[in-house]
């Protein structure tokens, strides 16, 4: 690991300076944290000793703003394996005990907030969903394929939400329900899966078009339309339209060329690609008109 | 999307290992896409041919006899190995591209998503005994048949 903190400074060149009280202080504070860092490694190794098995972690690692980090490069990590452990767990331990500059965004951990989408063995994945036990050694963890790194193992989303907003994700009625608005069952049934998008990022980075094709909604998006274009509670016409206007333009539905890459990586298992498909068929339908 | 470096094989076809098998349909139905299309080309130079033949345009073959030019163009390039392995090639990309082809259509019209992979590998081994089933008719009378 060669991230970590120089540990061969310390006491020598303490005496020697003309110590300010804030100076002292933070010299103190940075002492302190080199302690519980050396004693967290150490803590780590007996750990390790004491495990039966352990698990090999390869980490990509890139810092932009450090100059010696700049060239990307993949950083051995090896963790004690407890069982259950995630691809999420092994990487806080590696973070808490070898190089707390390990970054990579996590929150939930119960894959419900969709932020620790990564490139686990080749293969997008959600780290918190993922069985230590399932991957093979060693564990290669990158960041998502197709987006721009800002640093180590995150990536900057920005694109990916401007797509996201871009199929105005929202009912849009004009008048104000007087009543409750029910939905029948069949219908929530139909829209059930597409309900559950997560907003991970996993889909758009594996898919081949989405690389490419900048202005590509991408499958999320896309995903998202059908949600609510397939809704019988907003039925008007007019805005069906409307919803069909955005998927059916040039970067719209038709990019999709079924590689059904993005089916295969949903760590919610949406139909992707059949939601994209049907929504195909909805704009020839709309657009072919016989009569 | 740009990268402001590079982060080697993440990105690019070296990770081929890894591809899944609705991405292999994709790759090989581009692939025998742009075979078809080269061979329209060359098939056309073949076929065009026949316009002096049909005007009467005669040349000397090999065996000193005068032949029409289409003949001896034929003649020439089905005496030839490598033209008769480019013809079993020529088949079974044909063949794949038509089976792969019924199997996007079945996909465009919603039918049978859960099992795309299942097709695709289903066409890649009836293409392959379409192929094979083929071979001793594509291959006669040349190298030893």
């Amino acid at each position: 690991m060669s991230t970590q903190v120089p540990e061969t400074e310390t006491e020598a060149e303490t005496e020697a300076e003309p110590a300010g009280e804030s100076h002292q202080e933070r010299r103190m504070a940075d002492k302190a944290a080199r302690r519980e860092y050396r004693e967290s490694e150490k803590k780590a190794e007996a750990e390790l000793r004491a495990a039966e098995e352990s698990v090999h972690l390869k980490v990509f690692r890139y810092d932009p703003e450090v100059e010696d980090k700049q060239e990307p490069r993949f950083d051995d990590f090896y963790v004690p394996y407890t069982k259950g452990m995630t691809v999420l767990d092994a990487l806080m331990y590696a973070r808490d005990h070898y190089d707390s500059s390990l970054t990579f965004r996590h929150s939930c951990r119960q894959a419900v907030c969709g932020s620790d989408a990564m490139f686990v063995n080749g293969r997008q994945r959600l780290c918190c969903k993922t069985q230590l036990s399932e991957m093979a050694e060693p564990v290669r963890i990158e960041p998502l394929p197709h987006q721009d790194v800002v640093k180590d193992l995150v990536v900057d989303m920005e694109h990916f939400y401007d797509q996201m907003h871009a199929v105005e994700p929202y009912f849009q009625s004009e008048d104000v329900p007087t009543e409750e608005q029910r939905q029948s069952r069949e219908n929530r049934e139909k829209i059930k899966m597409s309900t559950r998008c997560i907003w991970c990022g996993a889909c758009m980075s594996s898919c081949n078009i989405a690389a490419g094709d900048n202005e590509y909604l991408g499958p999320a998006a896309i995903n998202k339309a059908y949600r609510f274009y397939m809704d019988e509670r907003e039925d008007e016409e007019e805005l069906k339209e409307h919803r069909l206007r955005i998927l059916e333009q040039e970067h719209g539905v038709w990019r999709c060329q079924t590689q059904f890459s993005c089916t295969e990586v949903c760590p919610k298992d949406i139909p992707l690609t059949e939601h994209i498909q049907e929504l195909k068929r909805e704009a020839v339908k709309n657009n072919l008109k016989f009569w | 999307m740009s990268q402001s470096y590079n982060r080697g094989l993440v990105e690019d076809f070296g990770r081929w290992k890894e591809f899944s098998a609705g991405m292999w349909a994709w790759i090989f139905h581009k692939f025998t896409g742009w075979v078809l299309v080269g061979y329209l080309f060359t098939h056309i130079a073949v076929l065009s041919t026949a316009i002096p033949a049909q005007q009467g345009e005669m040349v000397t073959n090999s065996a000193g006899e005068q032949v029409d030019v289409y003949t001896n163009t034929l003649t020439l390039l089905e005496s030839t190995f490598v033209v008769r392995l480019l013809e079993v090639g020529l088949l079974a990309v044909a063949v794949f591209h038509i089976l792969n082809g019924i199997r996007l259509l079945l996909v465009d019209l919603g039918i049978g998503l859960e099992s795309q992979d299942k097709t695709f590998y289903a066409s890649l081994v009836l293409t392959g005994a379409i192929v094979i089933a083929s071979v001793p008719t594509f291959m006669a009378g040349i190298g030893g048949a």
